[in-house]
C-alpha cells in the first residue's frame, strides 16, 4: 500500500468568528515522526482533534492510512493511539486498572493484554508502581502512563498533543527516548510541542501559527529558510543593553540569553548591526564584544511570524 | 450477547464508587436526613390542640359533651369559662387555637330533638390548622352523635366526610412516599449528570471517545452502576419509611420495586440529558437539583393537588415523572393497589420515562463541540 500514514488536505475550522485553522495541508509518511510546532493557540489541538475524529472540520479532508476520518471514524479510532494534552486518566484508578480499562475499551484479548501490559510497564519503567493510584504519580510518570494507555491496543499511528509540556527535563528526555524506540518499531507518530529543542528530534516538522502552516520540512531545511542574521552582544549590563536595543528594534527581536543579548535582524531594511553597535556605544552603553551566531529554529519561527504579521498588517491597511 | 465494552465501563464505575466512601456515605445519609426533616417538619397532624370551652349551658348534657372532647387525644382544654366576652382575649393572647361555645339552650334542644348546635370559633390566621381543627371536631361529634343515636330513638341524618386510607390524616403516610419519589429522581439525575460532567472536566471523556465505543455503550456503562446504586438507596429509604414512620404497605413490594427500577432509570436519563448540555460538575449539580426538585415538589401533586392547578400547569405536571410515580407509590403503599388499578399511571410513567431515555441516547454525541 502506498497510503500515507496521515494525509490532510485543505482543512478549515472556525469557532464562531475566529478562524482556528485556515486551509491546512500536510502529510506524514509511514514510520515517520512528524512534529507540529507552534505557540499556544496556534490551532494544534484543534487539528489533532479533527484528526482523531473528535471534531468535524468545516472544510477539507483527512485520511489516516487511506481511511477517511469523517466517513469511517470507527475504523480510525481502532488504528490510532491518542494522548490528549491534559492528563486524562482516572486518578482514583491504579496504574494497572487504568491500563486494563483502556485495553478492555479496545477489546484487546486477555492473552495479548497481559503480554502488552508487561511490555509497556517495563519500557515505561512503571512496573514498581502498578498498584499506585494514577493521581499519586509524578508528572513524568503520569505522562508515561498516559502514553502506555494510548499504546495498549498497538495502534499504527500515535497522536500526541503536547506530551511533554510541564514535565521535568529528565523525564522529557526519557519520554523522547521511548518515542524513538516506538518509531523504530514502525509506528507513525504525530506530535505537537511548543518546545523548539524537541522539534529537532522529529524527522520533519511544520511550523504552525494562527491556524496556518508557515514552514514545513526537516528542522535543518526550515532553519535554512531563515533569511536574516543573528548577532550577539555582550557587556557588563545585559539588562540595560537589552532595554536599549528593544527601543531601537521590535521587542521580539531582542532577548537575553545567559551571558549575552541576542539580536535577530531578520529584515534587510533594518539597520546594519555595526551601525547599531556604534549608536549604542555613542549613547553610553558598554559593549565588550559582538559577533554573528548561527540561527536556530526559534529564530526562524519568530522571523516567519513577524513577516506574516507584517504582511497581514499591509493587507489590512491597503 | 454480552457486550464486552459495557462491562469494563461498569467495573470502572464501581471502582470509582468504592474508592470514594465519603460520597457514598453522603449519598446514603442525605436521603435519611431529608426524610427526617420532611417527615417531621411537614407535619400536618394536630395533637393536643389547645382549646377553650365556653359553657353557657352547664347541664349534664353539656358536661357530657365536654367530657367527650376531653377524652380525645387531639384536644387539650386549657380553660373553661362562661363569659363569652373573654373569647377574643384568648385568641389575641394566643392561649387557644379554637374555642367551643356551648349555647345556653344546648341541654334543652338536645333533650328535645337529640340534635343541637354548638359554636366553634377557630383562628383564621393559621388557616391550615383551622381547617384541621374543624375536621377533627366534626369527626369527634359524629362519633358522639352516632353513639347517642344508637341508644336513642329516631333516625339521625347528618352529612359527614370521612377520610379513607388515612383515617387519622397522619401526614407522614402521605409525605414519606412523596419524599421517596422526590429523592429518587433527584439522586438519580444528580449521580449521572455529575459523573459524566466529571469525566468531561478531567478530560477522560475525550480519552474514552477516541476508542471505538458506541453512544449506547457509554450511556449504559454509566447508567447501570448508578441504577444499582440508586435502587439500593430506594430500597433503603422505602424500608426506613415503612419501619420508622410506620407507612403502611398494603400492596405488593415486588410491584412497587419493579416500578422503582423504571422510575430510577428515568431519573438517570434526565441526568444524562443534563450532562449533554453542561461542562462542569458544579453546573451539573445545580441544574439537576433545579430541574428535578422544584417541579417534583411543586407540580407533582406532592404538596398541591394537581387537580386544583391552572390548566397549563396541569399539562406540565403530566411530563414530570414524579407525578405518575407518586400515584403509583401512594396507591401501592396506602391503598394496596396493583397493576389492575394503576395501569394508567404505569403507562403514563413508562411513556415519560422512555421519552427521556431515548432523547438522552439520541442527544449523547461521540464528538466534541
Amino acid at each position: 500500500m502506498s497510503d500515507k500514514a496521515i494525509q490532510v488536505t485543505g482543512l478549515k475550522k472556525r469557532y464562531d468568528s475566529t478562524s482556528a485553522l485556515s486551509s491546512v495541508t500536510f502529510s506524514v509518511e509511514k514510520g515517520e515522526m512528524f512534529g507540529l510546532i507552534g505557540p499556544d493557540g496556534a490551532g494544534k489541538t484543534t487539528l489533532i482533534r479533527i484528526l482523531t475524529s473528535l471534531l468535524d472540520p468545516d472544510e477539507g479532508t483527512c485520511r489516516l492510512l487511506g481511511i477517511s476520518v469523517h466517513e469511517d471514524p470507527k475504523s480510525i479510532r481502532k488504528i490510532i493511539g491518542y494522548m490528549p494534552q491534559r492528563f486524562s486518566l482516572y486518578p482514583d484508578l491504579t496504574v494497572g486498572e487504568n491500563l486494563r480499562f483502556f485495553a478492555d475499551l479496545f477489546r484487546v484479548p486477555r492473552k495479548e493484554r497481559l503480554k502488552k501490559t508487561e511490555e509497556l510497564l517495563e519500557f515505561s519503567r512503571l512496573e514498581p508502581f502498578v498498584k499506585r493510584r494514577a493521581g499519586a504519580l509524578s508528572g513524568g510518570m503520569k505522562q508515561k502512563l498516559a502514553l502506555s494507555c494510548a499504546l495498549i491496543h498497538t495502534p499504527e499511528i500515535l497522536v500526541l498533543d503536547e506530551p511533554t509540556t510541564g514535565v521535568d527535563p529528565v523525564s522529557r528526555r526519557e519520554f523522547w527516548s521511548i518515542l524513538k524506540s516506538l518509531k523504530k518499531s514502525g509506528v507513525s507518530i504525530l506530535i505537537t510541542t511548543p518546545y523548539m529543542d524537541e522539534a529537532e528530534r522529529c524527522d520533519r516538522i511544520a511550523l504552525i501559527h494562527h491556524g496556518e502552516i508557515l514552514a514545513m520540512g526537516t528542522a535543518r531545511s526550515v532553519i535554512d529558510q531563515f533569511s536574516g542574521s543573528i548577532f550577539s552582544v555582550s557587556g557588563p549590563d545585559l539588562l540595560g543593553l537589552s532595554r536599549w536595543f528593544k527601543r531601537q528594534l521590535r521587542s521580539d527581536q531582542v532577548r537575553i540569553l545567559g551571558d549575552r543579548v541576542q539580536l535577530n535582524l531578520f529584515s534587510s531594511t533594518e539597520k546594519n548591526v555595526s551601525d547599531l553597535v556604534k549608536d549604542a556605544k555613542a549613547s553610553g552603553q558598554v559593549i565588550d564584544a559582538f559577533g554573528r551566531e548561527n540561527p536556530e529554529l526559534e529564530d526562524t519561527f519568530i522571523t516567519l511570524i513577524a513577516e506574516r504579521e507584517k504582511r497581514n498588517d499591509q493587507t489590512i491597511s491597503s | 450477547m454480552i457486550n464486552t465494552r459495557i462491562l469494563p465501563l461498569i467495573r470502572k464505575e464501581f471502582i470509582h464508587i468504592r474508592r470514594d466512601p465519603r460520597s457514598l456515605v453522603i449519598l446514603l445519609l442525605m436521603p435519611l436526613i431529608m426524610m427526617f426533616i420532611f417527615g417531621y417538619a411537614i407535619n400536618m397532624d394536630l395533637k393536643h390542640i389547645r382549646i377553650g370551652i365556653c359553657d353557657l349551658n352547664r347541664t349534664p348534657s353539656s358536661r357530657e359533651l365536654i367530657e367527650t372532647i376531653r377524652m380525645s387525644p387531639y384536644f387539650e382544654i386549657v380553660t373553661y369559662y362562661n363569659n363569652p366576652n373573654r373569647t377574643e382575649a384568648l385568641f389575641t393572647k394566643r392561649l387557644v387555637r379554637a374555642v367551643i361555645i356551648i349555647p345556653a339552650d344546648f341541654g334543652k334542644s338536645h333533650a328535645r330533638s337529640r340534635f343541637a348546635n354548638i359554636g366553634v370559633i377557630t383562628d383564621g390566621t393559621d388557616a391550615n390548622s383551622a381547617t384541621l381543627v374543624q375536621n377533627y371536631l366534626d369527626g369527634l361529634f359524629m362519633g358522639k352523635s352516632i353513639s347517642s343515636a344508637t341508644n336513642g330513638s329516631g333516625p339521625l341524618v347528618s352529612v359527614k366526610s370521612r377520610m379513607l386510607y388515612n383515617p387519622d390524616m397522619t401526614s407522614s403516610h402521605f409525605v414519606v412516599p412523596g419524599i421517596v419519589a422526590i429523592l429518587l429522581i433527584m439522586i438519580g439525575a444528580l449521580l449521572t449528570s455529575v459523573t459524566i460532567a466529571r469525566e468531561k472536566e478531567t478530560g477522560t471523556m475525550e480519552q474514552i471517545l477516541v476508542s471505538p465505543i458506541r453512544p449506547y455503550e457509554v450511556v449504559l456503562g454509566k447508567a447501570i452502576p448508578y441504577l444499582v446504586l440508586s435502587f439500593t438507596i430506594a430500597v433503603f429509604i422505602l424500608v426506613f419509611g415503612h419501619l420508622w414512620f410506620k407507612v403502611p404497605m398494603l400492596g405488593k413490594w415486588g410491584f412497587l420495586l419493579l416500578f422503582c427500577v423504571f422510575y430510577v432509570f428515568t431519573a438517570l436519563a434526565i441526568g444524562l440529558l443534563i450532562s449533554t448540555v453542561v461542562a462542569t460538575q458544579q453546573v451539573a449539580m445545580m441544574l439537576s437539583l433545579v430541574i428535578t426538585m422544584l417541579p417534583s415538589v411543586m407540580l407533582s401533586g406532592f404538596v398541591f393537588p394537581v387537580a386544583s392547578m391552572p390548566r397549563p400547569l396541569q399539562v406540565v405536571s403530566q411530563i414530570i415523572p414524579a407525578t405518575h410515580f407518586l400515584k403509583i407509590i401512594r396507591g401501592v403503599m396506602l391503598k394496596g393497589n396493583g397493576p389492575l388499578e394503576l395501569w394508567p399511571s404505569v403507562a403514563a410513567m413508562s411513556a415519560v420515562g422512555l421519552f427521556f431515555i431515548l432523547l438522552a441516547v439520541r442527544r449523547f454525541k461521540l464528538k466534541l463541540k
